[in-house]
């Protein structure tokens, strides 16, 4: 099955983000396919280089670079959502004039549409949130 | 369902928070209009406290926050025209349904005649439309 996930919280706060990791590793290992993981509302905040969680606990946003990476799953941030939150890649940093940016490997940022592609492309869209 | 070349699947957006308090309301909303481009069957759904959001007479001065409620008599003009209310919801909060805005569609294929976009249904009725739908979105 081709799943697409939608993560509407952010790391540690909620378990949400834990649950969709979890269930797309999960399927991935069952032999299905997890094309997209949508991030939105402070889900986008998953996607953080920023983030330095004590050493002797899982580190959220590295996890999903690292599914990203072994399983070529496309980790979208909602360009709306990120830019409300402060989540800049270089290219939105210099067009809004911002001093850096903070987009971890793996995510890329674009818009809503990618989230109803991902709707219509899979056979199955799960929602993960509070 | 296919249409040609393009899929048409049953989209449904489930409304169950507050308008003010989080951001889901708002966010929720303009996933809506965004993916109206994408021409998908689409339904609402306002449950739980998402019957509070089309509350007529929204006024959010004292909160300085922009009162988007507004935006919600636009859905008919972006083809949205399938809003499902809950009864019990609408109930165990004390509402009716002249509580809450008039949602409007044009139907193109009845000379463009107004046409009420709200259904109210029961918990039951809304687990049958529910189960029709092929994406579920709740934010």
């Amino acid at each position: 099955m081709k799943f697409g996930i939608l993560v509407n919280e952010g790391p540690y706060t909620h378990q949400a983000s834990d649950s969709a990791y979890k269930f797309a590793k999960a399927a991935i290992d069952k032999g299905h396919e997890v094309f997209r993981v949508f991030f939105y509302h402070d889900g986008v905040n998953n996607g953080t280089s920023l983030a330095v969680p004590p050493q002797d606990d899982r580190h959220i946003p590295n996890q999903w670079s690292e599914l990203a990476k072994e399983h070529n799953v496309d980790l979208v941030l909602c360009v709306a959502a990120a830019q409300r939150r402060g989540m800049l890649d270089e290219d939105e940093a210099q067009r809004n004039g911002k001093s850096a940016n903070n987009v971890a490997e793996g995510f890329r940022i674009s818009g809503l549409g990618q989230l109803i592609e991902a709707g219509i492309q899979a056979d199955r869209m799960m929602v993960f949130g509070d | 369902m296919e249409d040609g070349d393009q899929v048409i699947k049953k989209f449904m957006y489930m409304n169950r928070k507050a308008p003010y308090g989080t951001i889901y309301a708002l966010e929720s909303l303009e996933v809506v209009l965004i993916a109206a481009a994408f021409d998908q069957d689409v339904s609402l759904v306002f449950a739980d406290d998402g019957v509070y959001q089309l509350m007529k007479g929204q006024n959010t001065d004292d909160i300085g926050m922009k009162n988007f409620s507004p935006t919600y008599s636009a859905l008919g003009d972006y083809d949205i025209k399938k809003i499902y209310i809950e009864k019990e919801s609408l109930e165990e909060r004390g509402l009716t349904l002249e509580d809450l805005q008039e949602l409007k569609y044009e139907d193109e294929d009845d000379d463009w005649a107004e046409k009420d976009s709200i259904h109210l249904v029961s918990r039951a009725e809304l687990a049958d439309v529910i189960d029709q739908q092929d994406v579920v979105f709740s934010f």
